[in-house]
Order: C-alpha cells, then sequence, then structure tokens
C-alpha cells in the first residue's frame, strides 16, 4: 500500500498504489483525507495507475471520499484506472460521481 | 465430477485478506484462466472473505473455512464459510447498495461476486454463520502449437 500526494496550485493528486481492500483502505483514506483538510482542494484526482487490485472497499474509498468533497463542492477524477478495477468501478456506477479514465 | 480439491482455514484477519484470494487464485490456475477470469474469481473471494471479517465477527478474531474444487467441466467451486453472526434476511443482504454498516461501505460486495461468479448462492443461520458457495467456469482455451 502506498499513497504519495503531490500539490499543484487548487488540485490533490494522489498518486495511490498496491492492493486496495479493506486491510489497506484505512490507512489510504486518513493519508487522502489529511492532504484534503491541509490543501483545501477544488479538485481531487486519485490515481490508479499502480493499484494491482481492487474490491468493494475501494469502491467504498472512493464513495467516501466523494461525500467529502461534497461540503466544499470540489470536483473528483480518477485516473489511469487499470482494465480489472475499470469493470468494478463501472459496475459501482462510478462514473456518476467522478470523471472516470482508463490506463492502459 | 470433482477432479481436484483444497480446504484451508484461517483467522479473520485482514491480513489474510491477500493471502486468501491468492491461495485461491493459484488454485484456479489450473483451469488455465484468462488475466481476467483470475482477477473475477479474486475480486469475488475478496469480497467473501472481507464480509467474514468485516460483518460476520465484526473485526474480532474468528475462523474462516475456504473450499476449493475442480470439476470435470471446467469449473471452480468455491465455498467461503464463517461461523459468526448470520444474516437475518439473505434476499434484502444480496440487494446491491444494501449495508449495515454506513460510512466507507458501499453496500456491493454481493453484488460484485454475482456479477463475476456464474453462481452465487448463500446459506445462513442467525447466530450460527454464514456459508456462501460460488461457482465459475472457465473458458476452455486450445492451444495452437499444442
Ligand atoms: N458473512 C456475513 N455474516 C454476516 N453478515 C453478512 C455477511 N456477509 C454479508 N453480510 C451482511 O450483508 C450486507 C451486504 O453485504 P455486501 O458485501 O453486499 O455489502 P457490505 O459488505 O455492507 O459493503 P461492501 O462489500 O461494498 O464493502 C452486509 O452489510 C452485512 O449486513
Ligand atoms: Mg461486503
Amino acid at each position: 500500500m502506498s499513497v504519495k500526494i503531490n500539490v499543484t496550485g487548487e488540485v490533490v493528486t494522489a498518486y495511490l498504489g498496491g492492493e486496495l481492500d479493506h486491510h489497506s483502505a484505512k490507512e489510504m483514506r486518513e493519508e487522502i483525507d489529511s492532504a484534503v483538510e491541509l490543501n483545501m482542494p477544488t479538485l481531487l484526482i486519485l490515481d490508479f495507475k499502480d493499484i494491482s487490485f481492487m474490491d468493494s472497499s475501494g469502491i467504498g474509498l472512493v464513495m467516501g471520499r466523494y461525500r467529502n468533497l461534497q461540503k466544499s463542492g470540489a470536483q473528483m477524477h480518477i485516473t489511469n484506472i487499470p482494465q480489472g478495477i475499470y469493470k468494478v468501478m463501472k459496475l459501482a456506477g462510478m462514473e456518476r460521481l467522478a470523471q472516470l479514465e482508463k490506463g492502459e | 465430477m470433482i477432479t481436484n480439491k483444497f480446504t484451508m482455514t484461517m483467522l479473520s484477519k485482514s491480513s489474510n485478506e491477500s493471502f486468501a484470494r491468492s491461495c485461491v487464485a493459484a488454485f484456479a490456475s489450473q483451469l488455465d484462466p484468462t488475466l481476467e477470469e483470475i482477477s473475477d474469481i479474486k475480486t469475488a473471494v475478496s469480497e467473501a472473505i472481507t464480509n467474514c471479517i468485516v460483518h460476520a465477527y465484526c473485526e474480532k478474531i474468528g475462523k474462516i473455512y475456504i473450499n476449493g474444487e475442480l470439476l470435470d467441466n471446467n469449473t471452480i467451486k468455491l465455498k467461503i464459510r464463517d461461523t459468526g453472526c448470520g444474516i437475518e434476511n439473505i434476499s434484502q443482504a444480496m440487494e446491491p447498495l444494501f449495508t449495515t454498516v454506513g460510512g466507507e461501505r458501499a453496500g456491493l460486495g454481493f453484488a460484485v461476486m454475482q456479477s463475476f461468479m456464474d453462481s452465487v448462492k448463500v446459506r445462513s443461520v442467525k447466530d450460527k454463520g454464514t456459508t456462501v458457495v460460488m461457482t465459475k467456469r472457465i473458458s476452455p482455451r486450445y492451444k495452437i502449437n499444442g
């Protein structure tokens, strides 16, 4: 599990890595939330390029971040989503909450 | 007919989620699945195991029993059982977005299992535990240079 944060102006990008399940979600969530609290972005980008596995715990994480961002009206984008994970995102209807962008 | 099987028992620790789905994936690889089929199986197993940890045992430690069988029609059958709190209303629990734990849970675990496997059956008795049985047929691949 890893989270790297980049802040550029009003955009916070969280580069997520490893397996995103119930075991790893808590730590990822805490790192993303502290970066959002600190920087108050208008756009949060979750980059999934290095995520090798995700189940519905990852959907819970995305939905939870979306709900937090709603309070300030900020947007969310999810980028570089690997094929298998895109399938889970679509099943969960995540395109209604965030702009989804597939990776290779 | 059953051509192969395995059984394992593990504690309901979240660090075992990754271990359990990797074990099942390694077993399933005997059917020569595609990467997508392996990913589907891993995701479904992860859902069932996480439910045992989060719901059945409420993050306390109990035992999770996993049973895998390969059937002769290129099908894998998986049984994941706990002796936790049980589910009172199974059809309600299986509805997409239904969850008894708000906040960080999406209520999509059963929906993922149903979408990624061919069949999902749930048996449960309140205060006795829950058994999830799932099957998936792996598409046979014919070797070109075989
Ligand atoms: N093994 C189990 N023991 C007891 N209750 C269970 C078990 N599995 C599922 N449930 C109940 O069924 C509900 C729905 O399960 P499901 O996996 O679909 O969603 P979730 O676990 O709540 O959320 P998500 O899987 O999206 O994180 C759970 O909220 C829980 O109440
Ligand atoms: Mg679940």
